[in-house]
């Protein structure tokens, strides 16, 4: 559309009215929420009575207090860690469905797919029974002579929660990245080889910076919801793998402290939100450079 | 020659890689229906004799048959409110172009990118401040919210790659506005309709956490799991309804995937595109 797009022509009138109402939806349901809860990190809480009164003792707590400190760098560090390892196995396998997978592409991200429509509960649990001190891996292990003793670095800790969280986000990083492969035009590809361009070189110059739109997209859909997961460092984690999502619930849910549990969360929030602008705007500073 | 035979080992290589992921991925599904016919009560190996009893158990639990109720209620409200408001918003953004349409659209799929706690702590908070009553309507509102940017995604497809001429046709032959949207365009995107119902009762029937902040006294399934799983002696039955839970699971997601490969006439371009179109920034 070249022309400007006046708030009032026909089909302005028409969309808006459209969407007008899960607009208004979602105002009513996500951002009146959301800016309540920035407010509400300014209260105070006293048993069930908040005093609406103006302070920033909540968010200097949050920030300044060492344990909430410490679970928030290491929410921090599980979802960057997730999300590393998240994308690192998912490229190479969204990258053979879309160059190797001749006609059975289709079937190949219908296979990828299945197992993430169990329960989410249950497949957490389920890690749980794979890498317990009993466990499936233990077991398997022992059975092949390969231990003496049971590994234990890999249940009730960050280990646990990131291992689980890398299988549970798997298709939220294959499918994008698929896509962003798929619309890669083949012929660049050619040229290249054409040019003298080796496999490798080839994939780093064209592939991956092509492909990047699908990376990001992958990297930040993971990323930011996973600093608020609360099941899995509940159930895996145990005391060392908790994470800020718990704290926030107990704040909430527990210790009848609303304000300081809406000042941690919209802490972690912002923390989340600057890190993904700070990581698009070195890749996009990236893409720059390769693109000239 | 030699070039082509390196072709075939990186292929091969990336074969055995693909299968390897896939074990990873499977790892716990194939674990479900072990333990769900596993004659022991402690959920570990060695396994002992196949069992049915454990799914004989469940129709004993009238909690959970009370939590599974209110789980299809909450599940099948939400599919239809959140595909009502995924039409609205798609059909805009497909066929018209308006003030602040980007902007109103990203807003409106901001739910994916949001922590699902944020969410559900934020709509607990305003809840309490109105003084209203959690209730299984309030889980509804909740899910509605995350379900709305999928049922967006999948509509948008199906809106644009709709023939505009016979719209068009309609209105000229005199048919209003309302009647053609009825009469014409709602039929051709039926199949996209029904994946998007089947897309957002899936979701809702397996979300805890939303359900978890938001529930007065009536749970829901995960909410009622999550309890049962506290205690060693339930887990076996739990593994049973896991199972059964996954062939439901499955079942809709075949249903689904017969309905967008019709919504998507072009099967093997198509695959998933709708979810991958989200991206697109």
């Amino acid at each position: 559309m070249d022309r400007a797009i006046s708030l009032f022509d026909t089909d302005s009138k028409r969309g808006l009215s459209l969407i007008g109402l899960p607009f208004g939806f979602s105002l009513l349901l996500l951002a009146a929420p959301l800016i309540l809860i920035f407010f509400l990190g300014f209260w105070k809480q006293d048993y069930l009575i908040l005093e609406r009164s103006f302070s920033l003792d909540n968010y200097i707590e949050a920030w300044t207090e060492p344990m909430y400190r410490d679970l928030m760098l290491r929410s921090l560090g599980i979802s960057a860690s997730v999300t590393f390892a998240t994308v690192l196995l998912a490229y190479p396998m969204a990258y053979f469905i879309s160059f190797h997978g001749g006609n059975r592409k289709a079937l190949w991200l219908f296979l990828v797919t299945i197992p993430f429509w169990t329960s989410y509960l249950l497949r957490v649990f389920l890690w749980k029974v794979i890498l317990g001190y009993n466990g499936v891996l233990n077991s398997l292990l022992d059975w092949l002579g390969l231990i003496e003793e049971p590994l234990t670095f890999i249940l009730y800790n960050a280990n646990a929660v990131v291992i689980t969280l890398t299988h549970a986000w798997a298709p939220f990083a294959i499918l994008p990245i698929y896509v962003a492969l798929e619309k890669i035009d083949r012929s660049y590809l050619e040229a290249a080889t054409d040019l003298g361009d080796g496999p490798l070189k080839r994939f780093f110059r064209i592939t991956l910076p092509l492909s990047m739109t699908g990376v990001v997209g992958a990297a930040l859909i993971i990323f930011i919801p996973t600093i608020g997961d609360y099941v899995t460092p509940k159930l895996v984690g145990g005391k060392d793998g908790l994470m800020i999502a718990n704290m926030i619930q107990v704040q909430f849910m527990k210790a009848n402290n609303a304000p300081l549990g809406a000042s941690l969360a919209v802490s972690a929030m912002g923390i989340v939100t600057m890190i993904s602008v700070i990581f698009l705007t070195f890749n996009r500073r990236w893409l720059r450079k390769r693109g000239s | 020659m030699v070039e082509k035979e390196r072709v075939l080992k990186i292929n091969k290589k990336f074969q055995i890689f693909a299968y390897a992921y896939l074990l990873f991925l499977y790892l716990p599904v194939l674990l479900l229906p072990i333990f769900a016919f596993n004659d022991s009560t402690i959920i570990s190996f060695p396994l002992n004799s196949f069992t049915f009893k454990w799914f004989a158990g469940l129709t004993e639990e009238t909690y959970l048959h009370e939590s599974l109720k209110n789980s299809l209620f909450v599940a099948i409200s939400t599919s239809i409110l959140s595909t009502c408001l995924g039409i609205l918003a798609s059909r805009a953004s497909a066929r018209y172009e308006f003030f602040g349409k980007k902007s109103i659209l990203s807003f409106l799929i901001l739910p994916l990118f949001l922590p699902e706690i944020i969410v559900g702590v934020a709509l607990l908070v305003v809840l309490m401040q109105l003084g209203l009553a959690l209730t299984l309507w309030t889980v509804i509102l909740g899910h509605t919210l995350i379900c709305t940017p999928f049922s967006i995604a999948i509509l948008n497809s199906a809106f644009a790659n709709m023939d505009m001429s016979l719209e068009e046709a309609s209105l000229d032959l005199g048919e209003t506005r309302f009647g053609t949207f009825k009469r014409v365009i709602l039929p051709m995107v039926t199949p996209g309709l029904i994946s998007s119902i089947l897309i957002c009762f899936t979701i809702s029937l397996d979300e805890f956490i939303i359900a978890f902040f938001l529930t007065g006294t009536e749970t829901t399934l995960p909410v009622y799991i999550w309890g049962q799983l506290r205690f060693p002696a339930k887990l076996p039955g739990v593994m049973a309804l896991g199972f059964l839970m996954l062939l439901l699971s499955l079942l809709l997601l075949s249903l689904f995937e017969y309905f967008r490969r019709r919504t998507n006439r072009v099967i093997d371009d198509q695959v998933n595109l709708e979810f991958g179109n989200l991206f697109k920034s």
